[in-house]
């Protein structure tokens, strides 16, 4: 996959150390799942919590913690080691598969303004972030709008351009509360994207600021 | 006592050189075999290093102790999983404690957080260049981040460590959160530039 807009690489320690919450990291993961080049520096990251990990003072376990472990395993009633399933082939990142299964066309959506089409995701309680699917129609333009806090928007299919240039499939917005864009999607196909948003987007100008409630991104 | 027993293994007759290389070997043993022996000496390496993080991270020694078993249940069973792609042994484990502390400590759901488990895909093919890299990963790591400044090095210990968030790192510091962004940049960019200069 032909991916040009990567990660921020502090959302990319973020990720690592596990400081994002459930919505962000669904997207970062997502992300991941199709751009070799920021699995790749994951991976880099991630050596950081290993060698954090050998290098700490160890805390000695209590008597009997590896027999105690032996007994669970010895008790586990399903075999010890779980078959892999061989996944579905579908066009929903794997990461992202727990949520909306394994095909988009398989997504129910609620239409939220003409063009505008959203699947919200259900995430656990005390959830501060919001995760969502956006199917915006070919031609459609997305109000300009800043960002009450972090955004990250992840294309899953078809393209949409802004000043930032044009995010294709695998593509990520990855962008804090400063930066400003409208996006407008490429004719043909309509843009789906995952994104995950930090504190209700705020819109620019009065009419957009109309649509909002409407749009509720 | 006991890693220098398996080391001297007669089926070793290749002995592993270093503590990473000994720790692939176990888990290979594992995996071909349930080999109990290999997982005692992984869990006794492991083990109380997974509490310490755990410990720092806020837990108290019970709570501790019980994602101690968690994580090391995690890495026996999915001991298949682990590829010398990614990296050192001791990565893959930081990275099922950290998928236990976020369910455990942060998250409450039943759901768990699976991150990306499983998710090798074909371009991720192990060569022998990847492994050599893996092995001299965690090397490379310590000395780059024993180079960094201090103000960055505090951050990253705060994130991996402390299990701490941006904006909570931002509070404990008394630092705007654009400050931990961009030390974090810098912090990253010096590891990547080692950890690229070693392939």
């Amino acid at each position: 996959m032909n991916v040009c807009h990567h990660l921020d690489d502090a959302t990319l320690l973020r990720y690592a150390s596990g400081g994002l919450d459930e919505a962000f990291s669904t997207v970062v993961a997502s992300h991941i799942a199709m751009c070799d080049e920021c699995r790749h520096a994951a991976r880099s990251a991630e050596a950081i919590g290993g060698y954090l990990l050998e290098d700490g003072e160890p805390e000695v376990l209590s008597t009997g913690a590896f027999d105690r472990i032996m007994e669970r395993l010895d008790s586990a009633s399903a075999p010890a080691a779980e078959p892999v399933a061989p996944e579905p082939t579908g066009d929903v990142p794997l990461p992202l598969r727990r949520f909306v299964g394994h095909s988009l066309d398989a997504v129910s959506w609620k239409t939220v303004a003409p063009g505008v089409r959203k699947h919200a995701i259900a995430l656990p309680s005390g959830s501060a972030s919001s995760l969502y699917m956006l199917s915006i129609a070919p031609g459609k333009a997305v109000p300009e709008h800043g960002h009450g806090g972090d955004e990250m928007t992840l294309i899953l299919s078809g393209a949409y351009q802004d000043a930032l240039g044009r995010f294709g499939p695998g593509d990520i917005a990855d962008l804090d509360e400063h930066v400003e864009h409208q996006p407008k999607v490429e004719p043909g196909e309509p843009c789906i994207c995952l994104v995950a948003t930090e504190a209700p987007t705020r819109f620019k100008g009065l009419f957009s600021r109309l649509l909002q409630p409407l749009v509720g991104i | 006592m006991r890693l220098a027993i398996i080391v001297n293994h007669p089926e070793n007759s290749d002995p592993p050189t270093s503590p990473a290389e000994l720790h692939k070997t176990l888990i290979a043993r594992i995996a071909a075999n349930r080999d109990r022996d290999a997982f005692r000496a992984l869990f006794e390496h492991f083990g109380p290093r997974v509490k310490a993080l755990m410990v720092k991270a806020g837990a108290d020694h019970a709570m501790a102790e019980d994602l101690v078993q968690d994580v090391m249940m995690t890495v026996w069973r999915k001991v298949e999983l682990y590829t010398p792609q990614r990296g050192a042994v001791g990565t893959w484990i930081y990275t099922i404690a950290r998928n236990a502390r976020i369910d455990r400590l942060r998250r409450h759901s039943s759901r768990p957080y699976e991150d990306l488990d499983g998710l090798e895909l074909p371009s991720d093919e192990p060569s022998g260049e990847d492994e050599l890299q893996a092995s001299q990963q965690a090397e490379q790591v310590g000395e780059a981040l024993a180079e960094l400044p201090d103000e960055q090095r505090r951050i990253i210990e705060l994130a991996f460590i402390q299990d701490k968030s941006q904006s909570e790192i931002a509070d404990q510091l008394a630092l705007p959160l654009g400050t931990v962004k961009s030390r974090m940049r810098l912090a990253y960019q010096k590891l990547k530039a080692r950890l690229e200069h070693s392939r």
